[in-house]
C-alpha cells in the first residue's frame, strides 16, 4: 500500500519495473475513490440548479411550487404570466445592465492603472480594491442604507432605483478589477513597444494591441459583474425602498409559494449565462493560442520581439 | 517633453481616480456613517441627534443579541469547516487528476452562481422538505424514521450556507495548489517519504474526533457517538489516504489557499441571513436576521448600525490579522 497515498502529480504509466497487484490495487482504489468524492461534490454543487430547472417544468395545482405535481410545459410558454413579474425582470435586467457598464468602466481603469504602473498608494489601492468584497452583504447594504437615511432627501432617501445602482456599480467595481487585472498579468508588452517601434502612437497602440488582448478579460468581468448584479438580494434589500426587483420578488412570494414561472426565468437566466460563458471562453482560448509562425505581413511582424529584430537588424561584427 | 512626463506620471491617478472616488463615497464614508448613526437617538420623523451618551445602544445590543452573535460564528465556522472537508478533496482532484476536464471542472464548480442565490435555497427547501424528494421516498421505505426531519433545524442551515460558499473555498485551494512545483513531490519521494504510519492513525483519529465534536456541537447532536465516528473515519483516512509527501509538501505549500478560502467562507457566512430565514426556524436567527429586521421593518437604525458595526470592526480585526500575517496579494489574486 506504499504508494496509495499519491501526490497526484502524474505517475509514469510506462514503469519498466511491473507493479505488485496489491499496489496496483490500491492505486485504483485511491483514483477512483478520489474521483467519486469529487463526483459527489460537483452533484453537491448542481443538485439545487437541476432541481431548479426540473421544477419549471412542474404542474402544481396551487402557487406552491414545493413538490411534484406532473409534467408540465405551461409555465415555459407563458413565462411572464404572473401578475408584477415582467416588471420586475424588466427593472433587475435595466440595473444589471447599467451597472455592469459603469463597473466595468471604472475597474477596468483601475486595473489598469495597477498593473502598468508603479505608483504611491498602489497598495492602499489594494486594500481599497479588496474591503467591499471581504465585507458581508449585509453590512454593505446597512452602510448604504444608514448614509441615504442621514442625507434624508431624494433622490437619495427615500431609496429607489437610483440608490440600487449605486449599490450594485459599488460592489461590482471591485470584482471587475479583480477580473481584469488577472488577464492583464499574463499580457507581454513587447507587443506593445513593438507597435511604438512601428511608429503607433500610446493612443493607437492602446487601441489596436492592448484593447483587443484584454478584450475577454474585460468581456468575462462584465459578465460577472452582470450575473452579481442581477441575482443580489441581500444588498438590494436594504436599497430599494419601494423598487422591486426580481430577487426581491422570489423573497416575497418564497413565504406563500414561488410560482412555476419564477423557476422558468432562473432556468432561462442560467442558459443564458452559460452560453455567454461558453463564447467568451472560446475567444479567450483564441486569444491564448500561440502565434502562427511570422508571415511576411506587417501586422504578424509586430508581433516578434523587438529585441530579437533589432539585433538581427545591427551589423554583426564579421569573423 | 517636461509636461509631458509630468501628465505621464499623473497617468495612474487618472485612472484611478473615477473608480476610487465611488469607492470612497460610497463603500468607506457610509462605513463611516454607519459608526456615526449607531449613537443616534431620536427618529425618522423627528430626525436624529448624535450623542456619545448613546454608547449604552452598543451594551443593549451585545446583551440581547448576544446569543445571535454567538449562533452567527458557530454556524459561520462549522459552514467553513464543512466547505474545507469538501473542497480541499475536489480542488486537488481538479489540479492534479482534472487532465484535459480541468476547465470543464472548475466551470462546474462556478456554475451554480449563474442560478439566483435565493432560487439555489429554495432549491434546498423542496430537496430537505420533511416528505420532500429526498427523504419523502426513504420514508417510505422506511429507511428513514417518520419523525426525521432535516429542513428547519440548524444542519438545514449549516449545509445551505455550506452549499452557497463552496465555490470560495474551492478555487483558492486550486489556484495555490496548482502552483505547486510537483518535482518538490518527487524529491520528498527520493528521500524516502511513504505511506504516514503510524502517526497519520494517530494524528487523523485526532483531528477527525475534534471536528466532529464540533460539528455535533453546533448541530446539538449527541456529542459522544460523533465524537467516535469522526475519530474512525479520521482514523482510517488518516491510515490509509495520507502520505508523508502530502503531509510535509503539498499540505503545508496550499496552506495560504486554505486560510485565503476560509477567510472568504467564514465572512459571508457569519453575515448571512437568507439561509436561517428560508431553511430554519425560530430557534436558528443569526445576526443577519437581527440587523435585517431592525433596519427593515423595526426603522431600530441606531440598534441595527451599532450591531453592523461591530460585526465589520470583528471582520476587520480577522482581515488585519490575516493580512499581516499573509499579505492581500493572495487573497485578491484568489478571487479572479
Amino acid at each position: 500500500m506504499s504508494d496509495v497515498t499519491d501526490d497526484g502529480v502524474a505517475v509514469r504509466a510506462d514503469s519498466p519495473r511491473q507493479r505488485p497487484l496489491r499496489d496496483r490495487l490500491a492505486r485504483a482504489v485511491d483514483r477512483y475513490l478520489l474521483w467519486g468524492y469529487a463526483g459527489l461534490a460537483i452533484l453537491y454543487l448542481m443538485l439545487p440548479v437541476v432541481v431548479m430547472a426540473l421544477f419549471s417544468v412542474n404542474d402544481p395545482p396551487g402557487r406552491s411550487n414545493l413538490s411534484w405535481h406532473g409534467f408540465s410545459f405551461d409555465a415555459w410558454l407563458d413565462p411572464f404570466g404572473v401578475p408584477g413579474l415582467f416588471d420586475v425582470v424588466r427593472t433587475s435586467v435595466l440595473i444589471a445592465f447599467l451597472s455592469t457598464i459603469v463597473a466595468t468602466g471604472l475597474g477596468t481603469l483601475i486595473a489598469l492603472a495597477l498593473v502598468r504602473y508603479r505608483f504611491r498608494g498602489s497598495s492602499t489601492t489594494n486594500l481599497l480594491i479588496f474591503l467591499p468584497m471581504a465585507t458581508p452583504e449585509i453590512v454593505l447594504g446597512a452602510s448604504l442604507l444608514t448614509l441615504f437615511v442621514a442625507i434624508g432627501q431624494p433622490p437619495l432617501f427615500p431609496t429607489n432605483f437610483v440608490t440600487i445602482l449605486i449599490a450594485h456599480i459599488m460592489f461590482n467595481i471591485s470584482f471587475v478589477v479583480v477580473t481584469v487585472r488577472a488577464r492583464l498579468y499574463g499580457f507581454d508588452r513587447h507587443l506593445e513597444e513593438a507597435a511604438m517601434d512601428l511608429g503607433a502612437n500610446e493612443w493607437t497602440t492602446f487601441w489596436k494591441v492592448t484593447f483587443p488582448m484584454i478584450l475577454p478579460g474585460i468581456l468575462a468581468a462584465a459578465l460577472l459583474a452582470f450575473s452579481l448584479s442581477i441575482d443580489d438580494y441581500v444588498i438590494t434589500s436594504f436599497t430599494a425602498g419601494r423598487t422591486s426587483t426580481f430577487p426581491i420578488f422570489i423573497w416575497g412570494s418564497a413565504r406563500v409559494g414561488v410560482p412555476v414561472q419564477v423557476n422558468v426565468i432562473g432556468t432561462a437566466f442560467f442558459l443564458i449565462a452559460v452560453g455567454f460563458v461558453a463564447i467568451t471562453s472560446y475567444l479567450g482560448s483564441r486569444a491564448e493560442r500561440p502565434l502562427p509562425p511570422p508571415r511576411p505581413e506587417p501586422d504578424e511582424r509586430a508581433a516578434t520581439p523587438v529585441v530579437e529584430r533589432t539585433r538581427a537588424s545591427v551589423p554583426q561584427p564579421e569573423g | 517633453m517636461h509636461l509631458r512626463q509630468r501628465i505621464l506620471r499623473l497617468t495612474p491617478y487618472l485612472l484611478l481616480a473615477p473608480g476610487i472616488l465611488w469607492l470612497l463615497v460610497f463603500y468607506v464614508y457610509p462605513s463611516i456613517q454607519m459608526f456615526i448613526s449607531s449613537f443616534w437617538s431620536g427618529s425618522l420623523e423627528t430626525g436624529y441627534t448624535v450623542s456619545l451618551a448613546n454608547w449604552t445602544t452598543y451594551a443593549g445590543a451585545i446583551d440581547r443579541y448576544g446569543e445571535q452573535f454567538l449562533r452567527s460564528i458557530v454556524y459561520g465556522a462549522a459552514a467553513t469547516v464543512i466547505c474545507f472537508l469538501i473542497a480541499y478533496p475536489l480542488a486537488y482532484t481538479i489540479a492534479f487528476r482534472g487532465g484535459r476536464y480541468k476547465s470543464l471542472l472548475l466551470f462546474l464548480v462556478i456554475a451554480p452562481f449563474f442560478t439566483s442565490f435565493l432560487l439555489r435555497t429554495q432549491s434546498w427547501k423542496i430537496i430537505l422538505g420533511d416528505d420532500g424528494i429526498l427523504f419523502g421516498p426513504l420514508k417510505d421505505l422506511g429507511v428513514l424514521p417518520e419523525e426525521f426531519r432535516v429542513l428547519a433545524t440548524p444542519v438545514a442551515v449549516v449545509a445551505g450556507i455550506a452549499y452557497n460558499f463552496l465555490p470560495f473555498m474551492t478555487l483558492p485551494i486550486y489556484v495555490s495548489l496548482e502552483k505547486l512545483d510537483g518535482r518538490l513531490v518527487e524529491a520528498a519521494k527520493d528521500l524516502y517519504a511513504g505511506p504516514w504510519r503510524p502517526t497519520g492513525t494517530v494524528v487523523g483519529g485526532i483531528v477527525g474526533a475534534l471536528v466532529a465534536i464540533g460539528l455535533a456541537g453546533a448541530f446539538e447532536y449527541v456529542i459522544p457517538v460523533w465524537a467516535v465516528v469522526g475519530a474512525l473515519v479520521g482514523a482510517v483516512i488518516g491510515t490509509a489516504f495520507l502520505s508523508e509527501s502530502f503531509v510535509r509538501v503539498v499540505l503545508p505549500l496550499s496552506l495560504p489557499g486554505v486560510f485565503a478560502g476560509s477567510l472568504l467562507t467564514f465572512i459571508p457566512s457569519v453575515g448571512d441571513f437568507v439561509n436561517a430565514e428560508l431553511l430554519g426556524n425560530t430557534q436558528t436567527r443569526m445576526i443577519g436576521n437581527v440587523i435585517q429586521s431592525r433596519f427593515l421593518e423595526n426603522n431600530d437604525y441606531p440598534t441595527a448600525a451599532a450591531l453592523s458595526f461591530i460585526l465589520m470592526a470583528g471582520i476587520l480585526i480577522a482581515v488585519a490579522v490575516y493580512a499581516r500575517l499573509l499579505g492581500t496579494d493572495e487573497l485578491t489574486s484568489a478571487r479572479g
